[in-house]
This record gives structure tokens, C-alpha cells and sequence, in this order.
């Protein structure tokens, strides 16, 4: 049963992927959120070089390049996240809905709130139970929504983990194994119910079917939620994504629709990295 | 011979068999302490039996043994002592971990852990020429002023007695438990801080609802060590304590604790009753420090027990 209706999913999502312009909803007017003359430093070493970049609004956009060239840290900058670690910096703006998260004023944690993020390794919180882990932001935010459980299975579903966990609910977030432990963490940023949601390489240490279910969950997630993912797999950013975006050694080398990206790129080095000849 | 299992490799025998005996080694040395204790008790345990647990009565002259008030004192101290040390020492902790900036890290904790460093008369000198007077003259008398309509305050100001040797141990434990908490803190994964935050946590709710949760048990071993390190102290406690066999609810009035009458007393001790007196109050601080810790284990283990299948 559930898997026929993954199944269906799944085709009714290639049939989309496979229509040329990216949406018809995107406004590229608007664009969610847009990194304008990005600069990331760790102490003195700068990492990102300007970068200027939109994010399209429900859109999933990828961000591809080679080991080390500032993929990670690009989307930290995104939600605040980067400046955690101790002498780091950013400069240049970021624009969410216009206005720049970077603006004095700005409570980088109002931010995070609303952008939310799946780290590369799954980081369940081990004190608490599987429930409480989906709850955690809520709590951690000070909310106490009254139909929990109802929140719960929710966002557990949507990640398709509910019919895996639904009899342990009180078991430890890290008694799952790896593939559900970060099912549980994007459930976690879920229930937050963010504008935004950054992927670091979500699927990096999934088997090839939970990495199947992580897709089919982004393509369902992009109706209402704007993704940015980072990922070396060049099929999965073809598969899931609307646009992408090569970074090299710190810098944004060439920025299209996907299906650009892979069938004519503009740049040398995008179509060397895209073939394999290097990175 | 059989070509798989049978043979053994005489560099793990001989390293196994060096580590079990120093492990063995330490139990023995325990047991035999207690043993030899336990001897040198005995003509004290057939004079007063159990009325030298509940007695308040201490008067070696007439051969009157209570230690109601050593014990009573050792507990009270010590717990004040935590009571005062525990805050500070998680703040210091948090403080180093968490929120000052790199530059100020290594210093601060030099400057904690050189406190643990100082010998502990020192500290009981520091207690009679400062603490004691500034007890007197400005702590009681605003506590009084204040708090006064609570037992704990009541009572004429005199510097010494219970509140300095709460306070002075406190003082001496707080390296010990903020130095243990702060490697208990380092140790917590930065993936767990970063989830946290990444939702949208402040670093306080970070801090109260992911990292202290993960740390807990490490935090409570390093009370724990703080605790045992309270119970036993001798030297300063001494000398700013009062030494008085009295039970006072107030904190003000001066007490004394188990150690402290065993080194005051020892030298004088005459006959193997009185003799045999200190000895027993030796073996009740063991058994408080043992029962002390068994408890705080305990509690650690009861309560918030993390969800079935944690690792991490
Ligand atoms: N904490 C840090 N301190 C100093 N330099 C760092 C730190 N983290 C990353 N860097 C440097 O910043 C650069 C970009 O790192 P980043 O993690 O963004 O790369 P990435 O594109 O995500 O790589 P990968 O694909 O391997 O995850 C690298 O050269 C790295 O050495
Ligand atoms: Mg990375």
C-alpha cells in the first residue's frame, strides 16, 4: 500500500521534472531569498568570494561543486549558522523577502526559525525520544501547540517514518538506524514549519532506497517549501532539482535551470565538473 | 598443538594479568582500611553501641561518646558548601564553554584550576583573617536583617561557625566541579549545538534543553567528586568552623565536623575507648561518603533516565 502510493509519487514527480521551464509558479521577480555579494571568512582564509545568487521561491535549487569549495559554508550563511563558529564572518547581504538577515537589527535566531536546516550528518537529539525530537523545536522555541500527537504524526508522515516508528515513539531519536535518524531530522525542521529549508547533503550516508525516500520527500516538500540542497550526486541534483548552481574554489561559476546546467552549460569548467573530468 | 585458539599470546597474559592486579590492588587497600578501622573501633562500638550514632553528648572525661554533632556538622557543611558551589561552578563552566570569547577561555581556567591549587591551610588562614571578620561585621548581621525570621539566621554574629566553613569549602570545591563540568561540556558534540540553534533555540534553551540533558551525568560525577572532596577536607574547615559540639539549626553558630574532630583530638586521645571513639567517627565518614555517593547515583539513574536505546 504505501509503497504503490511511493510509486505513484514517483512518477507523477518525473512526469513533472521532465516538463521543460522550471514552474510556472516561480517568480524570478521575487526570488525567496538572494545572496548578494556573499563574502565567508574563517579567520583570515576567505572562503566564499561574492557570491550573488537567487533562491526562487517553492523551488528546489542545488548547489554542486568540488570537495572544499564552499558549498557548506554558502548555506550556512543562508540561516545565520555559519557565524556559530568561533572567527568566522560574513559580509555582502542576504536578502529573505527582501529584507537582509544580515541587517543589524536582526535576530539571527528569527531567522533560523524560519529557515530551516538538515545537516549533512544526522544529529538527532540522543536525550530525547523519537516524539520529543519532532516536538524539539517547538520546545525549544517555547511553543506548546496543543494537538501534539496529531503534530507528531504528521510530520512523521510526511517523511514517510510514521508506519516505521509509530510503535516506538519512546525510544531514543538515536536508536533509528542512520537513514531513519535523518528522516527524523528533516521531520524535526518540519515541524517548525519553515519558509525555507537547506539540505546539506541529506542523503550522503543513506542506502540507495532512503535516499529514493529523501527525493520523493523534496519533491513533495517544493509545493509549499522553498529548498536549497547541497549534494555531489550530479543525478540526484538532475533529478531534484529546478536549479542549479556550480560553485568552484569559493566562487559561483555558473548559475541556470537545471536542465541547462546539464545539457549546455555556458562555462568550461561547469561542463568539465558535470562530466566527471574533474573534482 | 591446534593451529587456531588454543595458543595465547604471552604479552596480552602478562598485560592483563599487571592491570587486574592493580585493580585488585585498590580494592584490597580499601578493604583493609576498613578492616583496621573497624579493630581499632571496636572498644568504642561495645562502650556506647548505637547511642554513639544519636548521641549529642561528647565528653571524653567522662567517657561519654555521642557523634550526633560531628556528623550533623560533615552534612551540613558539606551540603551548604554544594549549595553555594554547584551555581557558581556550572556558570563558570557554561561560561568557559559556551559563551567567552576564545581569547578569555585559557585564562579564566588557568586562573579556576590555580584555586584548586592552593594548599588548604592557606585557605583556613585566609578564613580566620578575612572571611570570619567580614562574616561578622557585614554578612550575618544583613542575613540577620533580611532573612532573619528564617531559624537559619537567627542567632548572635561571631564569624566562625557553620555559614565560613560552608563558604570556605565551597570556595575549595569549586575548581574541582567547574573544571570536571567544562570537560563534561567540551565533550557534548558540536552537532548537537548546532541542531539546536539551526531550530531556532537561543543558546540558552540550547544549553538547557540539549546540552545539559546530554551532559547531566558527567556534570553529577563531577558534584560528586566536589562532595567527597567537601566531606573530607580538614585543615580549613577546622580553623574556621568553631569547633563547638553543638547541633544549632542556625547557621551562624559554630559546629564541627568528622574529620575535623579526629585531627584535633587524635594527639590527645588517651585509652582505648576514646581512642576507639575517633576511630568509629573514621569509619562513619567512609560509610557517609560511601552512602553519599551510592545515593547521588542513584538519583542520577532514577530520575530522567535517558529514552530506551540513547547513544551518544
Ligand atoms: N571550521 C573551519 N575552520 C576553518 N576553515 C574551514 C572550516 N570549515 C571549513 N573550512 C574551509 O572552508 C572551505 C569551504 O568549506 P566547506 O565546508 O564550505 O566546503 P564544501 O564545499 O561544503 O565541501 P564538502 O563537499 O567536502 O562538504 C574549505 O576550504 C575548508 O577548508
Ligand atoms: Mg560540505
Amino acid at each position: 500500500m504505501i509503497q504503490s502510493l511511493a510509486l505513484a509519487r514517483t512518477s507523477e514527480a518525473t512526469r513533472e521534472s521532465a516538463r521543460t521551464p522550471a514552474r510556472p509558479s516561480a517568480a524570478p521577480d521575487r526570488p525567496k531569498m538572494r545572496a548578494e555579494a556573499l563574502r565567508a571568512h574563517f579567520g583570515k582564509t576567505e572562503v566564499l568570494k561574492g557570491i550573488t545568487l537567487p533562491v526562487e521561491s517553492t523551488t528546489v535549487t542545488a548547489i554542486i561543486g568540488p570537495s572544499g569549495c564552499g558549498k557548506s559554508t554558502f548555506i550556512r550563511c543562508l540561516n545565520r549558522m555559519h557565524e556559530v563558529v568561533s572567527g568566522a564572518r560574513v559580509a555582502g547581504k542576504v536578502l529573505l523577502d527582501l529584507q537582509d538577515i544580515y541587517a543589524p537589527d536582526v535576530d539571527p535566531v528569527r531567522v533560523r526559525r524560519r529557515v530551516g536546516m538538515v545537516f549533512q550528518k544526522p544529529n538527532p537529539f540522543p536525550t530525547m525520544t523519537i516524539r520529543e525530537n519532532v516536538l524539539a523545536g517547538l520546545k525549544l522555541n517555547g511553543l506548546r501547540p496543543k494537538d501534539t500527537e496529531e503534530l507528531v504524526e504528521r510530520a512523521l508522515r510526511q517523511v514517510a517514518l510514521w508506519d516505521e516508528v509509530k510503535d516506538v515513539l519512546s525510544r531514543s531519536g538515536t536508536s533509528l538506524s542512520g537513514g531513519q535518524q535523518q528522516r527524523l531530522c528533516i521531520a524535526r525542521s518540519l515541524a517548525l514549519e519553515p519558509e525555507v529549508l537547506l539540505m546539506d547533503e541529506p542523503c550522503s550516508a543513506l542506502d540507495p532506497i532512503a535516499t529514493a525516500r529523501v527525493e520523493e520527500l523534496i519533491h513533495e516538500l517544493r509545493e509549499r517549501y522553498t529548498i536549497v540542497i547541497v549534494t555531489h550526486n550530479m543525478q540526484q541534483a538532475a533529478r531534484v532539482a529546478d536549479f542549479t548552481a556550480f560553485f568552484y574554489l569559493g566562487e559561483l561559476v555558473e548559475y541556470d535551470r537545471t536542465d541547462v546546467i546539464f545539457t549546455r552549460p555556458s562555462e568550461k569548467k561547469t561542463e568539465d565538473y558535470i562530466t566527471g573530468r574533474f573534482g | 598443538m591446534a593451529l587456531l585458539g588454543a595458543e595465547v599470546n604471552a604479552g596480552d597474559v602478562l598485560f592483563r594479568g599487571v592491570a587486574a592486579l592493580f585493580a585488585i590492588t585498590i580494592v584490597l587497600v580499601l578493604g583493609a582500611m576498613a578492616i583496621q578501622m573497624w579493630v581499632a573501633a571496636r572498644p568504642s562500638i561495645a562502650h556506647s553501641g548505637w547511642r554513639f550514632i544519636v548521641g549529642r553528648d561528647w565528653d571524653p572525661v567522662r567517657d561519654s561518646f555521642g557523634a550526633l554533632p560531628f556528623i550533623y556538622g560533615t552534612l551540613v557543611s558539606s551540603l551548604l558548601a554544594l549549595g553555594i558551589a554547584v551555581p557558581i561552578s556550572l556558570g563558570v563552566a557554561v561560561f568557559l564553554t559556551e559563551l567567552a570569547p576564545p581569547w578569555l577561555r585559557s585564562p579564566v581556567s588557568f586562573l579556576v584550576e590555580l584555586l584548586a591549587a592552593v594548599p588548604s591551610v592557606i585557605y583556613g588562614l585566609w578564613g580566620i583573617f578575612a572571611l570570619a571578620p567580614f562574616l561578622r561585621n557585614h554578612l550575618e548581621p544583613f542575613l540577620g536583617k533580611t532573612l532573619g525570621f528564617l531559624p537559619l539566621f537567627q542567632g548572635p554574629h561571631q564569624g566562625f561557625g557553620m555559614l565560613a566553613g560552608g563558604i570556605i569549602l565551597a570556595i575549595m570545591i569549586t575548581p574541582t566541579i567547574s573544571s570536571v563540568s567544562r570537560e563534561v561540556l567540551r565533550a557534548v558534540p558540536d552537532s548537537l549545538r548546532e541542531g539546536a540553534l539551526a531550530l531556532g533555540s537561543t543558546r540558552w534553551e540550547a544549553l538547557r534543553h540539549t546540552i545539559l540533558p546530554y551532559a547531566r551525568s558527567g556534570i553529577v560525577g563531577a558534584i560528586i567528586l566536589g562532595l567527597g572532596r567537601a566531606l573530607g577536607e580538614t585543615m580549613a574547615i577546622t580553623m574556621v568552623i568553631g569547633n563547638r559540639t553543638d547541633i544549632s539549626v542556625s547557621l551562624f553558630a559554630p559546629g564541627y565536623t568528622m574529620a575535623s574532630v579526629i585531627a584535633n583530638e587524635f594527639t590527645e586521645a588517651t585509652g582505648d575507648v576514646y581512642l576507639g571513639a575517633l576511630a568509629e567517627i573514621g569509619l562513619l565518614l567512609f560509610a557517609v561518603t560511601l552512602i553519599l555517593n551510592v545515593v547521588a547515583r542513584l538519583l542520577v539513574w532514577r530520575v530522567g533516565r535517558a529514552p530506551e536505546g540513547a547513544r551518544g
